[in-house]
């Protein structure tokens, strides 16, 4: 689906011959060090999401009144936490193009607008990994009954194929919210029920990682969910770039 | 509810049956009452709009006749 | 629904530059209320000839269950509201897919209404849906039945649709972002369903009777109850699309009176 040749951006002529432009590859590459420079600049979205995370963690250990949780109850503390976070880091992902005019300026350059959606998820994928980073073994700290070690591996294949699915997800809410006025609002009331097959498949794969039981017995996650993870992802992965050209027009 | 559902002879049930098809009909009665207040607002403006056109007309033929005598 | 959704286009200076935004040209891009009337009332008097018979196939025709007795008749009710509603959303989906591909106001006005109506029968799905969970199981909610927990969360999803729209300010932005939307959701609605379905297939069974397997008396009534519900939803969509319709000729109308 390539726009560069078809649809000129607004408001500029490309139609003068010139030398070919970027490709997309390196489209997204400038914009995702673009993005990930800012971020390790400011830290305005990061070390925020890592925070509320491990602060969420105290607060359930209050709010449940028990030491340690396993199995259902720690999938769901987890991907609860997980969740709420990456809506901190939906909320600012466009905000500063939004303020200081980056859009007008993307909009200008002859390059495929799908690049913007390309890195911007990327860039969300690398702060959601970031926040995990911090956030699991804070959990497996503070919450969590069984010991991390034995079935990090498939823990991690989740933590993977969920934060490919929340990063696309959030980056087109993100998109469609950040030029409303009530952004900060509607950004997570547009994003948790579109999210919640993804929350489904998540908990449901990480509960049986998370459960007290002998080495022998851990089995790998179940992969139905595994599947259903990865089907939601590239559903959505092809809607999203279907229809985010339609979102940065002016 | 379940008492008057208790009542009716036939099922204990019947109460709820109603129930559902009392809140179906309802809904549908609430829209068409908000459609027939807008429709009087839109009636409303209509007549404005018909009184606004008569007087700019007016004026218009006013304004034409004073020119003439001039 | 109220005049908020599509304020007035500003006014430019130069038609020619903008034509889009000349009222001549958002005029044009309507028709008249005539046409449209005239399927509305064709459409009126099948639904207010289909509901009644649909009521009295369901009370008088359709045996009364085994299993459930004379409760089982909310299904009636319930299934065909819920699956207008699904198609209804659906529908906006696709309005919204023409609105992105032709640019035509209408096609926005259409998904629009079509979501809104659908919101309206959807409260109608979920309230009938507890209900009968209620005269069934005895709770006014149960999670074990994995149609009301999608339409919640679908319902949900789609209660931002009015809030999105009214946060925008730009009206070309405002319908194009809503389509935007309507296509996401719309996709949304079906693989919502699927996950909802896995998630609680292993873990009990249906409470409120599938609608598979069933007898032909039964089938046939649920089917005019079905056709009589989308009836309504017809009627009542093209009822607002051309109550919303005379309001903008209106507008327009009073707007270049105005400028006399």
């Amino acid at each position: 689906m390539s726009a560069v040749s078809e649809r000129p951006p607004a408001g500029s002529d490309t139609r003068r011959p010139r030398a070919s432009p970027p490709g997309i590859a390196a489209t997204v590459g400038a914009l995702l060090r673009k993005e990930l420079l800012v971020e390790l600049r400011t830290l305005e979205s990061v070390p925020g999401m890592s925070l509320f995370a491990v602060t969420t963690f105290v607060v359930f250990h209050f709010a449940l009144n028990q030491n340690t949780v396993s199995g259902d109850e720690a999938a769901g503390i987890l991907w609860v936490t997980l969740l709420f976070a990456a809506m901190l880091g939906v909320n600012r992902l466009f905000v500063a193009d939004q303020d200081q005019g980056g859009f007008d300026a993307f909009l200008l350059a002859p390059v495929d607008r799908s690049a913007m959606l390309l890195a911007k998820a990327l860039a969300l994928f690398a702060y959601l990994a970031v926040l995990e980073l911090v956030a699991v073994p804070a959990f497996g700290l503070l919450l969590l009954a069984p010991p991390l070690g034995q079935t990090l591996p498939d823990l991690l294949l989740v933590l993977v194929l969920a934060d490919l699915g929340i990063a696309v997800i959030g980056t087109l809410v993100a998109a469609l919210a950040v030029q409303t006025r009530a952004r900060d609002l509607l950004g997570p009331l547009l994003a948790l029920p579109l999210l919640v097959p993804i929350v489904i498949g998540a908990a449901r794969a990480s509960s049986p990682l998370l459960v007290l039981a002998h080495p022998a017995e851990v089995g790998g996650p179940p992969i139905r969910w595994l599947a259903t993870l990865a089907l939601y992802d590239l559903v959505f992965g092809l809607i999203a770039y279907a229809v985010f050209d339609f979102l940065l027009e002016d | 509810m379940t008492v008057l559902a208790t009542s009716i002879p036939g099922s204990s049930n019947n109460g709820y049956v109603a129930a559902a098809y009392i809140v179906f009909f309802a809904i549908i009665l609430i829209y068409v009452a908000i459609m027939a207040l807008r429709l009087t607002r839109v009636e409303r403006s209509l007549r404005e709009l018909d009184e606004r056109e008569q007087h700019a007309r007016q004026e218009e033929t006013h304004q034409t006749r004073e020119r003439e005598t001039v | 629904m109220s005049s908020r959704t599509f304020p007035p286009e500003k006014r430019s200076e130069n038609p020619e530059i903008s034509p889009q935004r000349s009222s001549k040209r958002e005029l044009r891009g309507f028709r008249t209320d005539t046409q449209h009337g005239r399927g509305l009332r064709t459409l009126s008097i099948a639904t207010v000839a289909a509901i009644p018979i649909a009521l009295a196939l369901v009370f008088f025709y359709a045996p009364i269950e085994a299993e459930e007795g004379f409760l089982q008749k909310i299904f009636y009710l319930h299934v065909p509201l819920a699956i207008v509603t699904l198609c209804g959303f659906v529908l906006g989906g696709l309005m919204a897919i023409m609105h992105l591909r032709t640019r035509e106001r209408n096609w926005d006005l259409r998904s629009y209404v079509a979501i809104h109506m659908s919101l309206i029968f959807g409260v109608g799905t979920l309230i009938t849906g507890s209900i009968w969970a209620r005269g069934s199981w005895g709770h006014w909610w149960v999670w074990s039945e994995p149609t009301l927990v999608s339409f919640l969360i679908i319902m949900l999803l789609y209660a931002t649709y009015q809030p999105l729209r009214f946060a925008i300010e730009d009206p070309e932005r405002q319908a194009r972002y809503a389509s935007v939307f309507a296509i996401v959701a719309g996709a949304f609605v079906p693989l919502n369903f699927l996950a909802v379905r896995l998630s609680t297939e292993y873990l009990h069974p249906r409470v409120l009777g599938s609608s598979s397997n069933l007898p032909a008396k039964m089938a046939f009534t649920f089917f005019v109850s079905l056709v009589a519900v989308a009836l309504l939803f017809a009627t009542l969509c093209s009822y607002e699309l051309t109550a919303k319709r005379t309001r903008m000729l209106l507008k327009a109308r009073s707007r270049i009176l105005g400028f006399r």
